[in-house]
């Protein structure tokens, strides 16, 4: 059974059709990179599968249940979600930003306190040096990683990321890139990752599906994308 | 001479308590409404244009005029402090709902955003982000609110509702400067005071 299938997704949103036709199937472990121009419809596919958004005809599956019969806060809970705004609480310390979901959740102080340690060693920001710090006293790359570890904190089957790495410096964001990858390979997690650089799309994709004015025209594994003959493809690779 | 200026003193002294307990009872409805109102504003989005029209129209309407349309009414109006307060929580609502508002729905949208893709409740979601980072703003409305209402509060004399316009009514009418600075020389330093203690509050308050 896929994690995530989009059957026939339509979303419009007062009229203008922003997705029509998609179906799209991810796989456990696998990370499927939905590439495509700005306006392609790529963040709405997001947020149509953690339930920010229903489709307006059509089915988003998550682990085979639709996305309506979920119970829309548990489904959110169960999915990590990492946007390109970060979006951390400015006035929450790095530790509370991290440990939110858990606590959301319930657990226990001493059981949130100690996953925060962890995953700040996850994604290499020593919690005895960052834990009581504020956002706005990091780096933009500091800040993508501590939205990776708030992601990660309730150990979700599923990560959304909204073109994550898009604000960084070309340098910073080559060095998240492989964190990625090596946290891919270490945590096996299921992935849907947006993004309109051709590049990344290639280094962290497993799967690859192009959007192009909200419709799937290629959907593909990441290592026969080169050779894809449709126009959009090759105007994506004309950029690599 | 000296119990003249003992007299004065305990005048001012007990004036200025009137004042205060104007200001402070009008205050304290005008928060428990605007700032509820204001986040129910962020809510719905229906009513916000009437209803912050309509605070905005009550801002328009003189003070006297106020007291006149109120005092007919039951309940609320008549002569004396009631309808004193009445119309000085209609003026200090629109500050305070507006920055309700401004301040709930200035708070960055990615913050918000994620704050829901991570699964809070819109309960959670207020408390716990928007209004924390809504304080200062709403803590300012409250300010300006409550600075304002002193000075609009001595107009409470008018229609008997003592407080310090006592002292300045009675000034204007025995053409007597030195009551009429009795009366306006404690309001301004309790718009002041006021002023500046919520101002200290402001900056006190969350650490963005």
């Amino acid at each position: 059974m896929s994690v995530v299938e989009f059957r026939d997704v339509d979303y419009e949103i007062v009229g203008r059709k922003i997705l029509t036709g998609v179906s799209l199937a991810v796989q456990a472990g696998e990370t499927l990179v939905l590439l495509g121009r700005s306006g392609s419809g790529k963040s709405t596919a997001l947020k149509l599968t953690n339930g920010m958004l229903f489709p307006t005809s059509g089915q988003v599956l998550v682990d085979g249940r639709s996305t309506r019969e979920w119970d829309p806060i548990k489904l959110k809970r169960q999915i990590g979600y990492v946007i390109q705004d970060v979006g951390l609480f400015p006035h929450f310390t790095v530790a509370r930003n991290v440990g939110l979901v858990p606590r959301l959740e319930g657990w226990s102080e001493p059981a949130v306190e100690r996953r925060v340690d962890q995953l700040l060693e996850v994604v290499g920001m020593p919690a005895a040096e960052y834990r009581t710090r504020y956002p706005r006293q990091l780096s933009g790359g500091q800040r993508q990683r501590i939205g990776v570890a708030r992601a990660l904190a309730a150990d979700p089957a599923l990560l959304l990321f909204d073109e994550p790495f898009g604000a960084l410096d070309p340098v910073t964001r080559y060095e998240l890139q492989q964190q990625f990858q090596k946290w891919q390979r270490d945590f096996g997690k299921t992935s849907i990752f947006v993004t309109h650089d051709i590049r990344e799309a290639l280094r962290l994709g497993t799967h690859i599906a192009l959007l192009v004015n909200g419709r799937v025209e290629l959907s593909t594994p990441a290592n026969e994308f080169p050779h894809a003959a449709s126009p959009e493809a090759r105007a994506f690779l004309a950029c690599v | 001479m000296n119990s003249m200026r003992s007299d004065l003193a305990n005048d001012i002294a007990q004036l200025t308590g009137e004042h205060l307990v104007l200001v402070g009872v009008a205050m304290l409805f005008a928060i428990l409404i605007g700032v509820p109102v204001g986040i129910l504003l962020t809510r719905h989005s229906g009513a916000r244009q009437w209803t912050l029209g309509l605070a905005s129209v009550m801002q328009t309407i003189p003070s006297l005029a106020l007291f006149g349309f109120l005092i007919p009414i039951p309940f609320i109006g008549g002569i004396g402090a009631r309808t004193v307060i009445v119309s000085l929580v209609l003026y200090a609502l629109l500050p305070i709902l507006r920055n309700t508002f401004v301040g709930i729905t200035s708070v960055d949208p990615a913050v918000c955003e994620s704050a829901i893709a991570m699964g809070m409740t819109d309960g959670q979601l207020l408390r716990q982000v928007q209004l924390p980072l809504a304080a200062r703003t709403i803590l300012a409305g409250i300010r300006v609110a409550t600075v304002t209402t002193i000075g609009t509060a001595t107009i409470a004399a008018a229609i008997g509702g003592g407080g310090l316009g006592v002292f300045i009514f009675r000034g204007v009418a025995s053409v007597d400067t030195a009551q009429i600075l009795a009366g306006a020389i404690p309001s301004a330093v309790l718009a002041l005071l006021a002023d500046w203690g919520l101002g200290w509050v402001e900056r006190k308050l969350s650490p963005v």
